[in-house]
C-alpha cells in the first residue's frame, strides 16, 4: 500500500476542520450531542468509525497513539485501528497508557490514571441515553433541551422492580456538569467514577449516528441513582490470575470445555506492567496479530 | 371574589381551521374548580380539536386559553414557555386518551408508568415512588400484585384505569379526557364510569370530558356543551339539556339513544 497517497491521518483537512469545530462545540457544552457530517471510513459501522474520525482530527505528528478494545491492546479492532494510523499518519504507537497522548478506546477506561496532556477517544454505538425509552429523536432532543430527565429514572426503576437492584452494568447513564444526561458508551459502570473530575479530555464519537460529545477535563460526572439505591461500582470479587490485582476490572476467560475458567485484568497493558518486564512484550508497532 | 370562585380555566373565542375546514369557531366557556363539563357531538364536530386547543397541543388561530396557576395567578397559556407548559402538563393537568396505548408507556411496568410523573418532578427515592404507585393502583382497582406487569398484558379496562392512575398521581387540578370509555365493553365501561365519578368527587377535580356517549355525560358531568360542525349550539346543566333539549340537533342526539 502506498501510504503517501493519503492525507495525514486519512481524512482531508476540510473534514478535519469540520470535525474539530464539532469537538470544540462539544467541549463548550459538556455532555451535549453535537451533530457532525460523519464520513464513510474504510471499516464497517460498529468498528469505531466515530472514534477513528475524532482521533484523526485531534492527532498531530508528534502524538503517541494507544488503541484499546475492551481494555486489550492486542485484539483485532485495536490492532487494525493502530495499524491504520501507523500507515496513514505515521505516528508512534504504544501500549503504555502513561506514554500515550491520544488513547482511542472501545468500552474501557485504562486502569492507570490519566493525566492532563492526554485525550481519551471513545467509540460510541448509540449516543442517545433515552433511545430505548423514547424512540422519537425529535422528542429526545426536546427532552435534553428542557432537561426533562424523569424518564431516565424510569429505566432505573424498572431495573430495581425486576431485579431488586440497578441491573444496568454498562452504558450506565451519567449527568455531566449538572446539566446533560449522557450515555458514557458501553463502558462497564466500574469505569464511571473515573470519568468524574478526570484531568484528561474525554471525547466521544458516534460514526453511524453522526454525533460527537465531550467531557472537558475536571468536569463533574455523576452516575444517576436513587436515594435508597445508590450507584454502586461493580467488580467481580476475584483476583487477576496473571498479575494478582484485586482492584482492576476483570475479564472471564473460558480455558477448556469442562467448566475451566480464569479471571484476568481486562486492561492488558496494566496487567503486563504489574507483572514486570520479564513478561512477553505487547505487539511492537506494525506487527499486530492477524 | 375569593380564590375558589374565580374560574380555573377560561376559553375565549377559540378558533381553529385546517385549511378551509373549520374545526372550532368562536368557542368560549369557563370552568370552575370541581366542575365537570362534557362536550358532546358527532364525529368531526371539533370536540377533540377543542381538547387539543385547551391543552395547547395545537395552537389556536384566534382566541386564548387562560388558566389559574397554583400560585393563584390566571395566565394566558400562549404566553408560557415550552418548559413551563410541559411542566404544567405533567403536574397540574392530566390527559386521558381514548387509546390507552397513547397515554401509557407500553414497554415499562405499571409501577413505572405511575411513577414516571413523580420521577419527572424530582422524586428520587425508590421506596416512596413504589409506595405511591401501589396506593394509586389500589385506588383504580388494580391488584398491587400486578405492579411489575407491563400494560401490554393488561386488559383494555385495566389499561384505561392505569392511564387514569398515571395521570392523577401528581394530584392535578384539571383533567382532560378524550372519549375515556369508548372501545370498552359496557360492563367495563360502567365500572370505569363509577370509578371516575368517585375520583372526581374525592379529588375535587375539574374535568372536560369529550364523548359521543350521552350516558357518560349524564353520569359524570355537571354541565354539557353540544357541538356541531365546529360550533357550540347548546349549553346548560346536563340534566336540563338532556331532558329538555332546545336545538333540533340536540333533540336528534337525545332521541338516537338506544333503549334496550
Amino acid at each position: 500500500m502506498n501510504a503517501p497517497a493519503y492525507n495525514f491521518a486519512y481524512l482531508d483537512e476540510q473534514t478535519k476542520r469540520m470535525i474539530r469545530r464539532a469537538i470544540l462545540k462539544a467541549v463548550a457544552i459538556p455532555g451535549y450531542q453535537v451533530p457532525f457530517a460523519s464520513r464513510e471510513m474504510p471499516m464497517p459501522y460498529g468498528w469505531g468509525t466515530g472514534g477513528v474520525q475524532v482521533t484523526a482530527s485531534v492527532l498531530g505528528p508528534n502524538d503517541v497513539l494507544k488503541v484499546i478494545d475492551q481494555g486489550a491492546d492486542d485484539t483485532t479492532n485495536a490492532v487494525s485501528i493502530r495499524k491504520f494510523f501507523q500507515k496513514t499518519a505515521g505516528v508512534r504507537t504504544t501500549t503504555d497508557t502513561r506514554e500515550a497522548t491520544v488513547i482511542q478506546t472501545r468500552h474501557r477506561i485504562p486502569e492507570t490514571p490519566l493525566a492532563e496532556h492526554q485525550i481519551l477517544v471513545f467509540q460510541v454505538p448509540i449516543p442517545e441515553p433515552l433511545r430505548f425509552l423514547e424512540p422519537r429523536e425529535t422528542e429526545t432532543r426536546r427532552m435534553h433541551a428542557l432537561a426533562e430527565y424523569g424518564l431516565m429514572h424510569v429505566k432505573l426503576y424498572e431495573d430495581i422492580a425486576h431485579h431488586g437492584q440497578i441491573a444496568t452494568t454498562y452504558a450506565y447513564p451519567v449527568k455531566v456538569d449538572g446539566r446533560y444526561v449522557m450515555d458514557p458508551s458501553p463502558t462497564p459502570k466500574f469505569d464511571n467514577p473515573k470519568m468524574d473530575d478526570c484531568p484528561a479530555l474525554q471525547l466521544f464519537g458516534a460514526g453511524r449516528e453522526k454525533r460527537i460529545y465531550a467531557i472537558p477535563p475536571y468536569t463533574q460526572v455523576v452516575s444517576l441513582d436513587f436515594e435508597d439505591h445508590p450507584f454502586e461500582r461493580y467488580r467481580r470479587d476475584d483476583t487477576c490470575a496473571l498479575c494478582g490485582s484485586t482492584d482492576s476490572f476483570l475479564d472471564e476467560i473460558v480455558t477448556d470445555d469442562s467448566g475451566g475458567r480464569m479471571f484476568v485484568c481486562s486492561d492488558t497493558a496494566y496487567c503486563e506492567g504489574r507483572r514486570g518486564s520479564d513478561m512477553p512484550a505487547a505487539p511492537a508497532p506494525g506487527e499486530g496479530k492477524s | 371574589m375569593s380564590e375558589d370562585e374565580r374560574p380555573l380555566l377560561i376559553a375565549e373565542a377559540l378558533k381553529k381551521a385546517f385549511g378551509r375546514q373549520i374545526a372550532c369557531r368562536d368557542i368560549s366557556f369557563s370552568l370552575h374548580e370541581g366542575e365537570v363539563m362534557a362536550v358532546v357531538g358527532e364525529s368531526g364536530s371539533g370536540k377533540s380539536t377543542l381538547l387539543r386547543l385547551l391543552s395547547m397541543q395545537t395552537k389556536p388561530d384566534a382566541g386564548c386559553v387562560r388558566y389559574r396557576m397554583r400560585d393563584g395567578v390566571t395566565r394566558d397559556l400562549a404566553a408560557l414557555g415550552e418548559a413551563e407548559l410541559r411542566f404544567l402538563a405533567r403536574t397540574d393537568w392530566g390527559f386521558v386518551h381514548q387509546d390507552p396505548a397513547l397515554g401509557l408507556r407500553m414497554a415499562v411496568s405499571a409501577g413505572a408508568n405511575v411513577g414516571e410523573r413523580l420521577m419527572a418532578v424530582g422524586w428520587r427515592h425508590y421506596g416512596k415512588i413504589r409506595q405511591a404507585a401501589t396506593d394509586w393502583l389500589e385506588r383504580v382497582e388494580i391488584e398491587a400484585a400486578r405492579i411489575d406487569d407491563r400494560p401490554d398484558i393488561y386488559s383494555g379496562g385495566m389499561r384505561q384505569r392505569l392511564q387514569i392512575a398515571r395521570n392523577l398521581v401528581t394530584q392535578p387540578r384539571l383533567v382532560l379526557m378524550d372519549e375515556p370509555t369508548s372501545g370498552l365493553d359496557v360492563s367495563v365501561q360502567a365500572r370505569l364510569l363509577d370509578l371516575l365519578r368517585k375520583l372526581v368527587a374525592a379529588l375535587k377535580l375539574s374535568a372536560v370530558i369529550v364523548t359521543h356517549d350521552l350516558a357518560v355525560a349524564r353520569l359524570l358531568s355537571h354541565r354539557i356543551m353540544v357541538m356541531k360542525a365546529g360550533e357550540v349550539i347548546e349549553t346548560g346543566l346536563t340534566d336540563q339539556v338532556l331532558d329538555d333539549p332546545h336545538e333540533p340537533y340536540t333533540q336528534l342526539l337525545v332521541a338516537s339513544i338506544l333503549q334496550p
